[in-house]
């Protein structure tokens, strides 16, 4: 029984379970993801891992409402358990010896950068973080990221809260000021990764990105999350989550990503039209 | 005296016009009547040829005497000796290649329908009998199986039967690797892979589903803290793979594996499902084996006008089982051989708009043994498809051998096994199925899901001197 033993509702639309599943706890590392079905008859969804505790045999995720799987997801209360609960699956994040390093989240993909920047925080690594959100009330984890950044930085698509603008400015301005980064870990949108790697390429700083494609299995067979890497075709579940940011194929990833935007918004106009405003 | 026609007799089918239109079983099986006049076509042969013709070895001439006796519960436990699964095995078995291909009846006319009578059998045993089986004593070992298809599945039985206290681990919500996943429906309905799996369950198995085993667990420590004395890794296919030509990463190329997947295991096909599938109206599924004949034939439930299977090679060559092609081309599947596709084609918003194919004709066989198919020059033609589904075969899963020191692979990544017994580079592991051959057929993999239970047996009663 993989119980929720805790449920959070991070703002309107991103909700944090922390679930009983303590094998995976046992194994799991920061960049590494699960694959969800909610129910019974629910999707097989992946999500990345946003926290795990070995002790308490917990592993967290977080996630958005934007289909009808996390929405099944969503109806799930604290003590109900989620039917299947798989993984860790994919490659946990590479952080060894790194020394100085950026990690830059966006929107939902903070809550899995979390973990990340906590891991090099471990390890002693200096951390800056740089996380962006499209408003005040999108904000998640804030307090989380300060206690394991040595430098932190947020910005709002609005000028809600922080900084107004996106995360590649600040970012382009610290490397500017010579921060002088080992690499660059970035977790968000695709659009906001292709930005990222844009800004680090000319200064030719090493930058890792975790690519969330649409998957069925997760663990190998199906080939739905193929991605275009350094011209080569690659599965993000086995191969990644994370690659070289300045071999990845993002126009194609972001296209492929939308082969089934109607089917989603479809099954959120079945379920409800309110969460209809918050999906990007 | 035996039945002398020297035509199998026929299974009733659904119409062609009518099926292609719904995920109902096609072949219906045979009636106690129609399977009491085909057994009786057996000529109970001194030599038997068809049960060398079985990767399981089943007694086909013992349970055929008993269905021509009418006595069906004794003919299923002539075959529960050999097979965990034979109304899988009657249903899915290429054994035109097999049992039938050897059945001496096939000189002078048509074999004896060895493949039908087992599914009758193994139909009407679970229809009509429910006792459950006798759980055997057990021997006070423990074998770990890696996957539960039908190589693992078999293996699980065969060692619970020996009373192995035996778990297997599955990395899917469900138990039946691609008897759910890959097979379907209208060629094997989901009760009945379920049915099977029940049974083994009755027998003592333990199936733990959403393990994924390399990443949850090791074989390390399968072996080590959880005290297993032996595993079997019948992990199966793994990774699609796709042609290398331009466009493949458009919207609507599917591998046959996700389309498959999605259509069978998450249930795409059903109305009100939570699977997203494309519904197209015109397809190409590239490959020729019985893969592409599944995806094509459900592409075309799914309500497509126009489905094609574009193969290289020649209607000889077709690697699919002959029953699959002619179901195909029954239900209208174009069949366009002997072409090729170079380029997949785009429309203005990156979705498949159809692709550029060359003729093909064939040259000196290749070291396939196959005569090589060689592009015609100035041939290039476009056919219009708005989905194209990639039947290409499957590269192994890397999980199993990347987090098992040891563990010999070859160039391809199949594992390496000593032949028959399935043991591999490191002791007491043991392989089989997909893992170790690349993408083969069900019965091959429970062929080695038999004989590796056998070796696992003899390897772990010398280990504490039980020999």
């Amino acid at each position: 029984m993989f119980t929720i033993m805790k449920r959070r509702e991070l703002n309107p639309t991103v909700t944090e379970f922390w679930v009983h599943a303590p094998l995976i706890a046992k194994k799991a590392k920061a960049g590494q993801f699960v694959i969800v079905r909610a129910k019974e008859d629910s999707e097989r969804i992946p999500l990345t891992i946003a926290g795990f505790d070995p002790e308490a045999g917990t592993v967290s995720i977080i996630f958005q409402v934007v289909g009808a799987g996390t929405m099944e997801l969503n109806t799930l209360r604290e003590g109900d358990a989620v039917h299947d609960f798989v993984g860790p699956l994919g490659k946990a994040t590479e952080i060894e010896g790194l020394k100085n390093a950026c990690v830059v989240g966006g929107g939902v993909g903070c809550a899995i950068a979390l973990p990340v920047a906590q891991a090099l925080h471990a390890q002693g690594t200096r951390v800056t973080g740089i996380v962006g959100f499209r408003s005040k009330d999108l904000v998640i984890l804030e307090d989380e990221f300060r206690a394991c950044c040595d430098d932190f930085i947020i910005v709002t698509d609005d000028g809600s809260y922080g900084q107004k603008g996106v995360v590649t400015a600040p970012l382009e301005e610290k490397i500017q000021a010579g921060a002088n980064f080992d690499e660059v870990i970035a977790i968000g949108p695709l659009v906001m990764m292709k930005f990222v790697v844009r800004t680090t390429k000319p200064h030719n700083i090493k930058t890792v990105v975790s690519m969330n494609p649409i998957m069925v299995d997760g663990t190998g067979m199906c080939g739905g999350c193929r991605l275009t890497v350094g011209g080569k075709t690659k599965f993000a579940c086995v191969d990644g989550p994370d690659f070289d940011g300045f071999e990845v194929d993002f126009d194609e990833a972001m296209h492929r990503g939308t082969m089934y935007k109607p089917f989603e918004a479809h099954a959120r106009d079945a379920e409800c039209n309110l969460l209809k405003q918050e999906v990007q | 005296m035996p039945n002398m026609d020297p035509k199998k007799c026929p299974m009733p089918s659904q119409e062609p016009d009518v099926r292609n239109k719904n995920f109902q079983e096609v072949a219906l099986g045979y009636t106690v009547e129609m399977a009491v006049q085909e057994a009786q076509r057996c000529l109970q042969c001194k030599n038997h040829p068809c049960r060398s013709g079985c990767p399981v070895d089943i007694d086909i001439p013992g349970f055929i005497a008993h269905v021509a006796k009418g006595e069906f519960e004794e003919a299923y436990k002539v075959i529960a000796q050999s097979s965990a699964l034979p109304a899988v095995c009657g249903r899915v078995c290429p054994q035109e290649n097999q049992c039938e291909g050897k059945c001496i009846r096939g000189i002078k006319g048509e074999p004896v329908g060895i493949g039908r009578l087992e599914r009758f059998v193994a139909d009407w045993y679970r229809e009509n009998v429910h006792a459950k089986p006798e759980k055997p004593a057990s021997n006070g070992h423990k074998v770990a199986v890696i996957g539960a298809g039908p190589s693992g599945l078999t293996a699980a039985g065969d060692l619970a039967k020996l009373g192995y206290k035996v778990t297997v681990y599955e990395a899917l919500h469900v138990a039946g690797g691609v008897l759910m996943y890959g097979i379907p429906e209208f060629r094997l309905p989901k009760d009945i892979v379920q049915h099977e799996v029940e049974g083994l369950k009755e027998l003592g198995v333990d199936i733990e589903c959403n393990m994924v085993i390399g990443k949850v667990l090791t074989v390390d420590e399968l072996l080590g803290e959880y005290g297993y004395d032996a595993v079997y890794v019948a992990s199966g296919a793994g990774l699609p793979r796709f042609m290398g030509i331009p466009g493949e990463s458009l919207n609507g190329v599917y591998s046959a594996n996700e389309y498959l997947t999605r259509v069978n295991l998450m249930k795409a096909y059903q109305p009100g499902s939570r699977t997203p599938i494309q519904h197209s109206k015109s397809v190409a599924v590239v490959g020729g084996g019985n893969v592409a004949m599944d995806a094509a034939r459900c592409a075309k439930r799914l309500g497509a006008e126009t489905v094609y299977i574009v193969y290289r090679r020649g209607m000889a060559e077709l690697p699919a089982r002959k029953e699959e092609v002619e179901h195909a081309e029954e239900e209208g599947i174009i069949f366009k051989t002997l072409t090729n596709p170079v380029e997949v084609l785009g429309d203005e918003n990156g979705w498949v708009k159809g692709m550029t194919c060359v003729e093909m004709e064939l040259g000196e066989p290749d070291e396939s043994g196959r005569r090589r198919p060689i592009v015609k020059e100035g041939s290039e033609f476009t056919l219009d498809v708005d989905t194209m589904i990639m039947a290409l075969g499957t590269s192994p899963n890397p999980l199993i051998r990347s987090t098992t020191p040891g563990l010999d692979a070859d160039r391809h990544g199949c594992l390496i096994t000593n032949g028959p017994d399935g043991l591999t580079s490191r002791p007491f592991v043991y392989a089989g199925g997909d893992a170790v051959t690349g993408a083969a057929t069900v019965i091959l993999a429970m062929g080695a899901g038999k004989e590796a239970a056998a070796a696992i047996d003899r390897a772990i009663k010398e280990k504490y001197g039980e020999a």
